[in-house]
């Protein structure tokens, strides 16, 4: 606070947590700006779970410390943290009716009955379901059931949103749509966000931050274009999104570019974002969108861009895109997702791929 | 279309003529004996009279053993809820490996006949029995205390034969609380204490009167206990049906209390149902 930096909301300071010999969550830590949402994201059984509920206090980290503001919550029980919590099956009370349920929290807080009643109104319009207070929550559909969960939630003005793959029990439009509605109220109320989700569009469309987790370990956090862009590791790149694989030799560095030997004795050239020297054996990355398809016959290479011949192996259409496998040489087939701006591919025809440096992003080998 | 339509009743027909066979014919059985008259000779006479019923309330000594059976079976169900929702409530938190072996426990009295476990109480509890055996032994008292053959150890062979019914209800119930809403009340501001009132007092409420209305009949209905441990002043219904029927052979006097105690268990059954429903009952047996 001296040094000018604002104060993060939560800390997540050395956390590690182990039910027994396993180990949920891996030497955690993270810091969360107030106001922002972040997401953690993860395949299943990452932990990301497990984070969140000892943010709750619903779990106690094994090892580590905690803080909210920063403040030290470890040893503050779950009923004084004051944060909202949203939970996967909603977990409204079916034997309270909607007004009940969203007032909850409220009752134990020492508001006044008119308050009550005021602010409740008030979480229901913006939660856009008016007038439902004396409905029971059976009476209300998954959608709304959600929504009620979030006035119920955000009623208290916690300090944390806590959101555990709320959106997963809905169907697909209707994830979209609250997706949306979740995104729009957390920038409204300004509620630092914390959102679980194994779902990647997700957590790119609506986060400004994201935790990438695996096996209880961060494999990275950033921006979403950043971690989209740029994964800082094979597994980053390949569980968000269509990524190619090009493991290779760096065998020459200049101001901008590196140049890499692949397999198969290509050439590649990637932008120089820096922290690798010549003999390095690296893989280079490629998003499946990235590669540009043309027919072979008549195509020149656009000059400094990565270009090489191959044969579709494979297609399949999918609507607005089309996904091909190409096969570049023996045993080396690359994806890539065209947007069809020219007419499909056969497969078995002979095409030209083509790619910007800019699209090439390196790691070291594992 | 049509041919379908036998498939469900066949299958159903063994249990179907099990229940009436074994059930509803017995209960017609009962209900016509029940007008029949009773020569002074001890023979049945059939006839369509209403001097059983008129018999039971001429005075007021067999409606005094209707209410004392209402009383303890009313009796009963307090106690077991309270006694029932404690063990009921520790097996649904608990953490341990073993919770699965504790619920058999629960059901382990089942397997030792009724009766015996009935006798065993004038092993400890008798003259003879080891409680006396033990304070004659340490010297605190000098001739035996009597504590058998009153309303209180009718009470404790109720309660020990019907508590398994009402834990299991009500564990049941509680099992069937979504952990997730006690979580949510806890993260919105309740002590654990609070969360239990908001929470899984009133959702486990289905479980306790379901268990309620099974111990409630399962009492109102049963006359070994106070056979066995009570005496002539603790009589219930059941008994006195049992006394006309098997001891003084007056098979239609019998017949008429019984109808008369399935009357009131009926009524009690259909408000039950009524109000609450009676499908959670069957929850119970079909374990979570
Ligand atoms: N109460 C518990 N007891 C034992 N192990 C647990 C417990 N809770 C979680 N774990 C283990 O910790 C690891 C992380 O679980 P967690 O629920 O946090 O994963 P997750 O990332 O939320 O997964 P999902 O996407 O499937 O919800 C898993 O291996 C899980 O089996
Ligand atoms: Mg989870």
């Amino acid at each position: 606070m001296t040094s000018g930096n604002k104060q993060p909301m939560v800390q997540f300071k050395g956390i590690f947590k182990r039910f027994g010999n396993v180990v949920a969550v891996e030497k955690m830590d993270f810091d969360i700006e107030a106001g922002s949402l972040v997401t953690l994201l993860g395949p299943s059984g990452c932990g990301k779970t497990t984070l969140l509920r000892m943010v709750a206090g619903l779990e106690e980290p094994t090892e580590g410390d905690i803080f909210i503001k920063g403040a030290r919550i470890n040893d503050t029980p779950i009923h004084k943290r004051n944060l909202g919590m949203i939970f996967q099956n909603y977990a409204l009370f079916p034997h309270k009716t909607i007004f009940d349920n969203v007032a909850f929290g409220l009752k134990y807080r020492s508001v006044s009955k008119e308050q009550i009643r005021e602010k409740v109104t008030r979480a229901l319009e913006m939660v856009r379901l008016p007038g439902v207070e004396n409905r029971m929550p059976s009476q209300l559909s998954g959608g709304q059931q959600q929504r009620i969960a979030m006035a119920r939630a955000i009623v208290i003005e916690p300090d944390v949103l806590l959101m555990d793959e709320p959106l997963s029990a809905l169907d697909e439009n209707l994830r979209e749509e609250m997706r949306r509605e979740v995104d729009n109220l957390q920038q409204m109320l300004g509620v630092t966000t914390i959102f679980v989700t194994h779902d990647q569009r997700e957590a790119l469309s609506m986060s400004d931050k994201i935790l990438v987790m695996k096996d209880g370990s961060k494999q990275q956090e950033g921006h979403p274009e950043t971690v989209y862009n740029e994964p800082a590791n094979h597994f980053v790149a390949d569980f968000l999104g269509h990524s190619n694989f090009i493991q290779g030799e760096v065998i020459g560095i200049d101001s901008d570019h590196i140049t890499v030997k692949i397999e198969t004795g290509d050439v590649l050239v990637a932008k120089n974002r820096g922290g690798f020297s010549t003999g390095d054996r690296v893989e280079m990355i490629v998003r499946a969108q990235r590669f540009d398809a043309f027919r072979k016959d008549g195509f020149t290479p656009q000059e400094g861009m990565n270009s090489f011949q191959g044969r579709i192996k494979d297609r399949s259409y999918m609507g607005g895109e089309v996904s091909y496998f190409i096969e570049l040489g023996t045993e080396r087939e690359i994806h890539v997702i065209s947007l069809m701006r020219t007419r499909i591919y056969n497969i078995g025809e002979e095409v030209s791929v083509q790619v910007s440096p800019h699209h090439c992003h390196l790691i070291p080998l594992e | 279309m049509k041919s379908g339509n036998w498939k469900p009743w066949a299958l159903l027909a063994p249990s179907l003529s099990a229940v009436f066979f074994l059930l509803v014919i017995p209960v017609c059985f009962i209900v016509v004996y029940s007008f029949w008259l009773r020569a002074p000779s001890g023979a049945d006479i059939p006839a369509f009279q209403f001097g059983n019923y008129a018999k039971f309330f001429e005075d007021f000594f067999y409606p005094k053993i209707l209410i004392r059976t209402i009383r303890i079976s009313f009796e009963t169900v307090i106690v077991c809820v309270i006694m029932g929702y404690i063990p009921a409530y520790y097996f649904y938190r608990s953490q341990s490996r073993y919770k699965k072996a504790f619920l058999l426990l629960i059901m382990l009295p089942f397997w030792v006949s009724f009766i015996i476990r009935t006798m065993s109480w004038i092993n400890i509890m008798g003259d003879t029995g080891l409680i006396n055996h033990f304070l004659l032994k340490i010297g605190l008292i000098q001739s035996p205390i009597s504590m058998l053959y009153n309303e209180f150890t009718v009470l404790m062979g109720l309660i020990m034969y019907l508590l398994p019914f009402m834990v299991l209800n009500i564990y049941v119930s509680l099992e069937g609380i979504d952990k997730s809403l006690l979580e949510a009340a806890r993260c919105m501001g309740c002590t654990e204490w609070q969360a239990f009132r908001e929470v899984t007092l009133p959702l486990s409420l289905p479980g306790v009167s379901a268990g309620c209305l099974l111990v409630f009949v399962l009492t109102a209905g049963t006359y070994l206990p106070p056979m066995i441990l009570g005496g002539p002043s603790n009589d219930m219904i059941a008994n006195l049906i049992f006394k006309r029927v098997i001891g003084t052979l007056d098979w239609p006097f019998g017949s008429a209390i019984s109808v008369i105690l399935l009357s009131l268990l009926f009524v009690i059954v259909w408000t039950y149902n009524r109000y609450l429903g009676i499908n959670q009952i069957f929850k119970s047996f079909q374990g979570n």
